[in-house]
């Protein structure tokens, strides 16, 4: 099945456009009734985090989604272009490290910091106060789909996920 | 679906219905919700999950940020919900030891009054 890519402007709104556009395509591809809904929590876990992260960094850049079918695998890949050093200090809650399995170089340093008081992320529904620690939706990714890898580099991250699918017929 | 909020008292305590999806974008007003009520010294609370049709990370630091409000009140938030999907995200990130959840608003209800 040809690769679908979606991009579009960091704003939570249209996260939950991205989440529907993948699981449709996930459905398209094979994967499981079953895993559908982990597709969709995934995906939509995977675009908070880079809205987020572009808010922070650059929020004129697009996040990108990228979905393509790859040795019976639907895999997802969602990339943003934030730099993983942070914009501006910390001003609370410790960066932990997410639990993502398979990460290359992952460098939780800055990033996703999910409780920085007063910082605008009262927009994005994150409770001032640190409620969630640092790095919480790429562990929840990892509990999603069995195939998680985090590559961080200076331009930014990308987080590519797959699930097992069916060989689709075109 | 957008997100739909209610609320109502019974026996004393606050229930909170929620339907939709909580993500990103919907989940700063049940977090202002949530706010609002602790400010007006409701600090036993029922969340009812029921007919909720996405919940992500997001979502669920809104539900720990108001369980921390609460507990400073050494009150308390307990949810309703039977949906495996959304206990799903519960289950996985170890939240299940947190929140107490029932099956049912009445259960949420007497098992807040039995504790008492």
């Amino acid at each position: 099945m040809a690769t679908v890519e979606v991009t579009f402007t960091p704003l939570p709104a249209h996260v939950r456009t991205a989440r529907l556009v993948a699981t449709a395509v996930a459905r398209r591809s094979g994967v499981d009734e079953a895993l559908l809904d982990e597709v969709r929590l995934a995906v939509g876990e995977a675009c908070s985090r880079a809205v987020e992260a572009h808010q922070r960094h650059c929020p004129a850049e697009p996040v990108r989604i990228e979905m393509t079918d790859q040795d019976e695998r639907f895999v997802v890949t969602v990339s943003d272009h934030a730099p993983t050093a942070p914009a501006r200090p910390s001003a609370s809650g410790p960066a932990a490290p997410a639990a993502a399995s398979d990460s290359a170089g992952h460098d939780s340093a800055g990033h996703d910091s999910a409780g920085q008081d007063g910082a605008g992320y009262e927009g994005a529904g994150y409770d001032g106060g640190s409620a969630i620690p640092a790095g919480f939706g790429l562990a929840v990714i990892s509990g999603l789909a069995d195939d998680v890898r985090v590559l961080s580099t200076s331009s930014g991250v990308s987080v590519r996920m797959s699930w097992p699918s069916t060989a689709a017929t075109s | 679906m957008d997100l739909k909020l209610g609320h109502y008292n019974k026996d004393g305590i606050e229930v909170v219905d929620v339907e939709g999806e909580i993500d990103v974008y919907t989940a700063p007003r049940l977090r202002e919700l949530l706010i609002d009520l602790v400010n007006k010294n409701n600090y036993q609370l029922v969340v009812n999950m029921e007919k909720v049709e996405f919940l992500d990370s997001t979502g669920l630091g809104v539900l720990v940020g108001g369980l921390k409000r609460v507990r400073a009140h050494d009150g308390s938030l307990d949810l309703v919900c039977t949906q495996e999907r959304i206990l799903k995200i519960f289950r996985i990130t170890g939240l299940t030891k947190v929140f107490g959840i029932h099956d049912t608003v009445d259960q949420a209800i007497a098992a807040k009054k039995s504790e008492k």
